[in-house]
This record gives structure tokens, sequence and C-alpha cells, in this order.
């Protein structure tokens, strides 16, 4: 039995872009044919859990019918009633798998049942519907859309995150026939750059050096196991991550658009970042845009109506940390995972006094190219360095 | 006050910024408007004008200049 995995090979692109002509002849014309779609979205998300993979396959359609009835229940309950106590039971209930696989690996030698690849990122959607059904925002949910939602295709397994409003209208949308040959002429604009990107770049960063210098880094070791050589696993793993997720990201999005459906983009140069919150905005895009809309603001707003703490630096701190720490134990249960968020957390804090004090002394202090120039550079190294925890290349070094 | 006036007294407040004269300025590419300006910019339009607005129907494209804003106030208002 044939197993394909979404980006993997050329093979991959192949087979799925011959498979979505007849859907692209349809858009052409105006028309976009839902069953063909369908069919051709199953079989290929069905191939990517063949043979070894069959159990996260079952895992997968559990889950789907699981979120399925948590949604469609409370979107009923939502039309009549909203109380806190059943939101916050249903948003618990629906992260329940997620918190179940991520603890597990943590708890003992074995991964859990329910895992499948790609399981986080459904559950960012599906969360996501439940806030805005509570905010009524959502206000028709059909759950037909909701299932197309969940499972499209092209990001299942590693986003982007797409909004469920922003999909559906997408969705019932046809692009003309102009809009329609622009989407497409980006699509082969970002599969090539795709390529270049995560066969290429990534490649050589990741396949070529990366397990190079972490041998060396191994070997050499000075002060606290540290050394040359570590600096440029750091540089080097930053370069990979970077190029190999980007690149990844850019074929999902280009298969989006090749289906019609505007996907938002991942990456926006995050390494040209004047600073961390900067970073922030560029990096990751949908999933830190998630973080932000869903618990940033969400407990900022908490905080600041029902008058917690009264100062606004303070809120935004508390803010952060939860934020972040959240995003630290959603990579994972383990020490790396944590501190990455801490660390972010702490660096966003700081970065802030910094840009009340640049506030308050904006005649004092200088602003010209060369400033700006060491403002990228200092966020590059502080982002690598976060990145060097990321990995858990430390763990490997320090613990193991 | 109207809505106008109330929503440019906020911002003012939020910014330091008096913005009658440039109601299509960007407040979020000038910076001048980060997440937890917005989140208290929704909860005063909460408090000062009734205008009930939930976090996830912030969708920045659609707020992010004075006259959106006040548009989005005086319908919902």
């Amino acid at each position: 039995m044939i197993n394909l995995q979404p980006y993997a090979d050329p093979k991959y692109f192949v087979l799925l872009l011959v498979a979505l002509l007849p859907l692209m002849i349809g858009l052409y014309y105006g028309h976009r044919l839902r069953i063909y779609e369908t069919i051709v979205s199953a079989a290929f998300i069905t191939l990517m859990f063949t043979g070894a993979k069959w159990q996260q396959g079952v895992a997968l359609i559990a889950y789907v019918v699981y979120q399925l009835l948590l949604v469609a229940g409370y979107a009923r309950y939502r039309q009549t009633k909203n109380t806190t106590p059943v939101f916050v039971s249903v948003v618990a209930l629906s992260i329940l798998p997620l918190v179940i696989v991520k603890v597990t690996p943590a708890l003992g030698p074995n991964q859990s049942l329910l895992g499948f690849l790609g399981i986080s990122y459904l559950t960012f959607k599906a969360v996501q519907v439940l806030m805005e059904l509570r905010d009524g925002t959502i206000k028709q949910l059909s759950l037909g859309m909701f299932l197309r939602f969940m499972l499209f295709m092209p990001v299942i397994s590693s986003g982007p995150i797409d909004r469920y409003r922003r999909f559906a209208q997408d969705y019932e949308q046809v692009p003309t026939q102009s809009d329609y040959v622009a989407m497409l002429e980006r699509a082969v604009w970002y599969l090539f750059l795709g390529f270049f990107y995560k066969f290429i770049l990534g490649y050589v960063f990741g396949t070529l050096w990366l397990p190079r210098l972490a041998q060396a880094a191994m070997v050499h070791r000075g002060w606290l196991d540290l050394s040359p050589a570590l600096g440029l696993y750091m540089y080097d793993y930053a370069m990979y991550l970077f190029f190999d997720f980007a690149g990844y990201s850019l074929f999902a999005v280009a298969l989006s658009l090749v289906m019609g459906i505007n996907t938002p983009m991942n990456f926006n140069r995050p390494f040209q970042a004047h600073n961390i919150k900067d970073f922030w905005n560029r990096w990751h895009m949908t999933l830190s845009f998630w973080f932000r809309d869903f618990i940033f603001m969400r407990v900022t707003f908490f905080i600041m109506k029902h008058k917690l703490i009264k100062n606004r630096i303070r809120i935004s701190q508390v803010a952060y940390l939860i934020n972040f720490l959240v995003m630290g134990f959603w990579h994972g249960v383990t020490w790396y995972y944590i501190v990455y968020g801490l660390f972010h957390a702490g660096a966003i804090i700081i970065n802030d006094y910094w840009l009340r004090f640049k506030k308050k002394h904006r005649k004092q202090l200088p602003h010209n190219r060369w400033t700006e120039a060491l403002a990228i550079f200092i966020t590059f190294n502080v982002v690598c360095f976060s990145f060097l925890i990321f990995s858990g290349f430390l763990d490997t070094l320090w613990f193991k | 006050m109207d809505t106008k006036e109330t929503v440019l007294a906020i911002l003012n407040d939020l910014t330091g910024e008096d913005f009658a004269a440039n109601l299509d300025e960007n407040l979020f590419e000038s910076g001048l408007l980060d997440s937890m300006d917005t989140v208290q910019l929704l909860l005063e339009l909460q408090s000062q004008l009734g205008v009930d607005v939930p976090v996830s129907e912030f969708d920045r494209s659609q707020w992010d200049t004075p006259a959106k804003i006040i548009a989005k106030a005086s319908a919902t208002a």
C-alpha cells in the first residue's frame, strides 16, 4: 500500500496537481466541483495514514467525530443559552485529546493512541469555532462547512491556521476568472519558492550541516559544554527551522490557492524584525495571531473587565506570560519548550520596557539606519538563541 | 457628546493624539494602538457607548482607522 506524506517529495506534488486538474478547470469556468473535491481530499488524507500509520488514521476519524459532536452540541445550546461554566467545560473537552497526547510522552515511554499528525492544528480550529460561537460572531454554523474547514487537505498536517468565517466566505465564493488566474500565478511562484526553501536551503542547513555541527558541539566541549561549534549550530538550526517550515507553509498556501482558497501566509521576513514584538507579527503568523486573539486578548479583556489588576503594564506582563507559557506547553511538555515560552515572554516584557523608555526619550535617542540595523541584529540573535533552546539540543548536550 | 466625539476622546486617551483631522490614519501600522490598547478601546466602547464588541469580532482590517471605528460604533450602538 502506498503512503503519501504531504509535500514530502516531488511525486506527491505531481500526483496531487494531476488529481486537482478537474477542480482547477471547474474553478476557471466559475464552478466549484464540491463532490470531486471531497473525493480527492478524502483520498489524499487517507494516503497519509496508510500502512503502519493506520492507527493514526483511526484516531483522526474518532477525533473529528468527537469535535463535531462538541461543536454541534454547543452551537445548538448557544442558540438559546450562554453561561460561562458550559463554555469553559466545552473548551476543556475540546482540548482534552490534545492535552492527553502532549502529556503522555512526559509520563512514560509510550505515545498516546489518540495522537495523529496534525492534531494540534485541528484543535486550534475547533477551539476557535467554539470561542466565536460563544461571542456570537459565528451565528450560523454549517456542520458540513465545519468539516470542510477542519479537514481542508492542503493545511491539515501543519497549518497555516485559517479562521472559520474567512474560510467559509472563500469557499462559498468562487473567484472570478481573472482573480483565479492571479491566484494560480501566485501559487506557481510560491511552489517554486517553497522548493527552493525546503528542498534546497532546508536540505543544506538541516541535512548536510546540522548533524556535523551537532557532532562537533558534542566533541569540543568548553565551559558549561559550550563551544564555537554550538554557536554555529544555533545559527544553522535557526536557518533550517525557517526554510523548512516557511517552505512547507508556502506549499500549503500554494495548494490552497489552486483549490480557490486564500489561506493566510505564515511568514513575512521574520529575520528582518526590529524587535521581538515585530518578530511575532512576522513568524508563524497564523499561530501567533491565534494566540494573540484567543489567549492574549481574552486574558487581557478578562483581567481588565473584572479589574483583577489595576496597573496596565502589569496586566500586559501577566497576559504575555500566560500566552507564551501556553505556547510552550503546546509545543510539548519538556523543559526546553517551556523555557522557550518563558524566554519569549521575558524578551517581550523587556522589549516593552525599552519601547516605553524610547517613547519618553524620543528626543535624546538617535534614530537612523545604523540604530535600525543594530535593532535587527539584536533581535535576530535573541531569536536564534531562543531557537537553540527550542531545538532541544541543549537537553542532549547537558543531560543525555 | 455624540458617538464620533466619544470615540475620538477614547482614542485621544489611549494614544495621546487628536485624530479629528486624521480620521483615516492607520492606527495599527503606525504602531499607535497595540493589543492592550485595543482591549481597552473595546472596554471603553462598552462602558461609554454600550457598544458590545466581542474580542473575536475584532478584525484588524475593519478597525484600523478612527473613521472605521466610528462607523462600527455607530452601527452597533
